[in-house]
């Protein structure tokens, strides 16, 4: 298996799939001559030429309207938006027109259209740059909503987003680009609404996706040390939720700490813990504890920032609190 | 809206069981009207209601034992709006005490409640949903497992303890034993059971000593033949009555014997309410006649005929088992010429009252045939001494021999030396 970035697993997937089929297209910011902002398309005007790597105007309403016309008349477009707060300005397009035109047509069209880009904080991009949007859109009947953590996620994922018939929030991180990881060399296509097991244990289950699947790994590896085997699930996908793995996860367990990086109100953790307390309440020994970034906008200053999103130890103090051990803050 | 508690009947009980509802919710009640049946250490009681009102919720399943202060129903009282219907679910039922071997309650004085274990006075048992389910898959009463996590939540691991505790312990008696045995083993029923715990409580707490006296009872029974030619049959007076009036007048003297050990201190209940032993088809119950020291015979002997026979009909009310101070025994309607008794903690004396049997006794050199009865104080050396106890029982020795004072009202104080 060969290791390559996120960023990499990301290209090496649209390659693939405008190599095998020629209706897929990219639009976007900056991804034609300049090669895309975080490098993801680079080189990639060169080879496809420019009726397959269209570079647009900032102009995000538009060049997502665009691509869901071209997606109604059965290209495959791929949009990238520079960071997923730039899709806020496309909200009504991908709210009102992807996700509902196949419903409003009686199902005479589909919209398989791919938004891929940056979602999260972490890299000092301030309040209007760092938000994790992906409970506005998890929230939306007719949108499937993924984010991968690891390369082998980012290239399952994507490749399974490239067949399918549904318009598909893909939600990157830009603290993932440059991590390494194998991928596989066949096809590798994930599932939407599988979560994997990825990192078994008894004591506790984490459940984390993105970026925090690495933090929430990092945490069980304390936990290990304290004699605490902790089970890490990584969602990969929030639209389909995959409430079954969950479920069987606490029922070894019985106990559950969710960890999203968004703001704590109503935000996915609550959706997951829900999701547990449904299937598992008389299973579980604890409340599910939800570890989450601070309710503000994401300060610029790097001490700030790092004060405002979730770290290992958040993680390890809210497993210490299910497992009732170390004092007995309330919960 | 007011909570219908698990009433407190009797000094050692704990918790109660709900044997059945008599009315169902949306039934009006009157006050004084029984809402349902309660099993109780010894005896079933009917439990009255306190006003007029809507019963609006039952919050105990009927065969669910709750302990003594937890809520068992809602009353509504007329005009009220019925309660949320954010109910706690019912209580799950508490095992008899035989099977959560609890350790038996310390005595507990009158007027002060039990404390129910670890259950909050909501009677809202907090437990994770897993420690509930383990619980309930392994027949362990919330109730009596106390909690670790916050807030004195139950856990798996308080559950698993419980279980862990349970299975150290020796199998019940009645489980099977290998081949068809000689002996039959009959488990306690719960009398059995709570009159086993007491007694030997009081054998091994309590520092028993016994003084004994005959005395002469020709003059007491004249009294009463007198009476009782007199008066209608629900009052006629028993010699128990006599016996009973006349340790009521000799406690106001001595207010020791009508005391209780309270550790660092000696307890004076301001009234003396004497507890009478009663046989029972499955044992022993001591109902009690409360303020016996203020009442006129008379009184005492409708009381008490009533009393005994609320007893022996299963009939008795919450407070017939409550507050008493003193008891008295009688076994002479069986032959018995003397005897002695265990006290009955918090109690700090019995008295065990034998036949009145005609005796040769020796007056002015001379033999006479006189009817003697034998009466033997039981007392707690902790709260009373030999002497003290020779002079509270020489009172009622000189009362029951000159029984006028017992059919005298007597103000407080006036029955001097």
């Amino acid at each position: 298996m060969p290791e390559l970035t996120y960023r990499d697993a990301i290209r090496a997937a649209l390659i693939e799939a405008m190599e095998r089929d020629p209706t897929v297209l990219l639009l976007g910011e900056d991804i034609g001559l300049y090669q895309g902002t975080f490098r993801v398309t680079a080189d990639l005007l060169a080879r496809f030429g420019p009726r397959r790597v269209i570079d647009t105007p900032i102009s995000e309403e538009g060049f997502v309207g665009a691509a869901i016309g071209m997606a109604l008349l059965g290209l495959r477009p791929v949009v990238e938006v520079m960071t997923w707060n730039f899709s806020l300005l496309a909200f009504d397009q991908i709210v009102n027109n992807a996700a509902k035109v196949r419903y409003f047509s009686g199902g005479q069209v589909d919209v398989p259209l791919v938004i891929r880009g940056p979602n999260g904080a972490g890299v000092q991009l301030s309040a209007q740059h760092s938000q994790s949007v992906e409970v506005f859109y998890a929230h939306v009947p007719g949108l499937r909503v993924v984010a991968p953590a690891t390369p082998a996620d980012a290239w399952g994922l994507l490749r399974t987003a490239l067949r399918g018939r549904d318009p598909v929030i893909f939600l990157e991180n830009a603290a993932l680009y440059g991590t390494k990881g194998p991928v596989p060399e066949g096809d590798g296509a994930l599932p939407f609404g599988r979560a994997e097991v990825a990192r078994p244990g008894r004591d506790v289950t984490i459940v984390a996706y993105s970026r925090m699947l690495l933090v929430a790994l990092e945490a069980a590896r304390q936990l290990a040390d304290e004699g605490i085997d902790a089970e890490v699930i990584n969602l990969r996908s929030l639209r389909p939720l995959d409430g079954e793995t969950l479920v069987r996860s606490v029922a070894k367990t019985h106990r559950a700490v969710v960890v999203q990086e968004q703001w704590k109100p109503f935000g996915a953790a609550a959706e997951i813990a829900a999701t547990i307390y449904e299937g598992a309440f008389d299973l579980l020994d604890a409340p599910v504890e939800r570890v989450t970034g601070a309710d503000v906008p994401m300060p610029y200053a790097r001490e700030l920032e790092l004060l405002a999103i979730p770290h290992e130890a958040d993680i390890v103090a809210a497993a210490r609190r299910v497992l009732y051990r170390g004092g007995r803050e309330a919960s | 809206m007011a909570e219908v508690i698990m009433p407190k009947m009797g000094d050692a009980m704990t918790e109660g069981k709900v044997l059945r509802w008599l009315k169902r919710p949306g039934d009006p009640v009157r006050k004084g009207e029984p809402i349902a049946e309660i099993e109780t250490d010894k005896v079933n009681v009917e439990l009255e209601a306190e006003w007029d009102g809507i019963l609006s919720r039952v919050l105990v399943e009927p065969g669910s034992a709750v302990p003594v202060g937890a809520p068992i129903a809602v009353l509504t009282r007329p005009g009220e709006a019925p309660p949320a219907a954010e109910a706690p679910p019912p209580q799950g039922p508490v095992a008899s005490p035989a099977a959560t071997a609890a350790p038996p309650a310390a005595p507990v004085q009158a007027g002060t409640p039990a404390a129910p274990p670890a259950t909050p006075p909501t009677g809202v048992v907090r437990a994770s949903p897993l420690a509930r389910r383990l619980a309930a898959e392994h027949g362990i009463p919330l109730e009596t497992i106390r909690g670790s996590g916050p807030e004195g939540r139950i856990t798996k691991d308080d559950v698993e303890a419980a279980i862990a505790a349970r299975a150290a312990r020796p199998a019940p008696a009645g489980a099977p034993a290998g081949p068809p045995a000689a002996v039959r083993e009959v488990p306690l029923s719960r009398m059995r059971a709570a009159i086993a715990r007491r007694m030997t409580e009081s054998k091994q707490q309590v520092p028993h000593f016994y003084v004994t006296m005959a005395i002469a009872m020709d003059a007491a029974l004249d009294l009463r033949r007198q009476l009782n030619a007199r008066l209608p049959e629900a009052a006629k007076i028993t010699v128990n009555d006599l016996v009973v009036r006349a340790a009521a007048l000799a406690l106001r003297r001595y207010p020791n014997l009508n005391a209780s050990f309270a550790g660092e201190t000696i307890r004076h209940p301001a009234a003396v309410n004497i507890s009478i032993a009663v046989p029972v088809a499955e044992g022993l119950l001591s109902p009690v006649l409360h303020d016996v020291d203020r009442k006129p015979l008379w009184v005492i002997a409708r009381e008490s005929k009533a009393l005994i026979e609320r007893a022996r009909a299963g009939h008795l009310r919450p407070d017939d088992l409550a507050g008493g101070t003193f008891t008295v025994s009688n076994l002479g309607p069986y032959g018995v010429e003397a005897f002695a008794a265990i006290v009955t903690p918090p109690q700090t004396a019995i008295l065990a009252v034998g036949a009145a049997t005609p005796t040769p006794v020796v007056r002015d050199g001379a033999v006479q045939v006189a009817t003697v009865m034998r009466a033997t104080l039981s007392a707690d050396h902790r709260v009373t001494d030999g002497a003290e106890a020779a002079q509270f029982l020489g009172e009622i020795r000189r009362l029951l021999e000159a029984p006028v004072w017992l059919a005298a009202e007597v103000p407080e104080g006036e029955l001097a030396g």
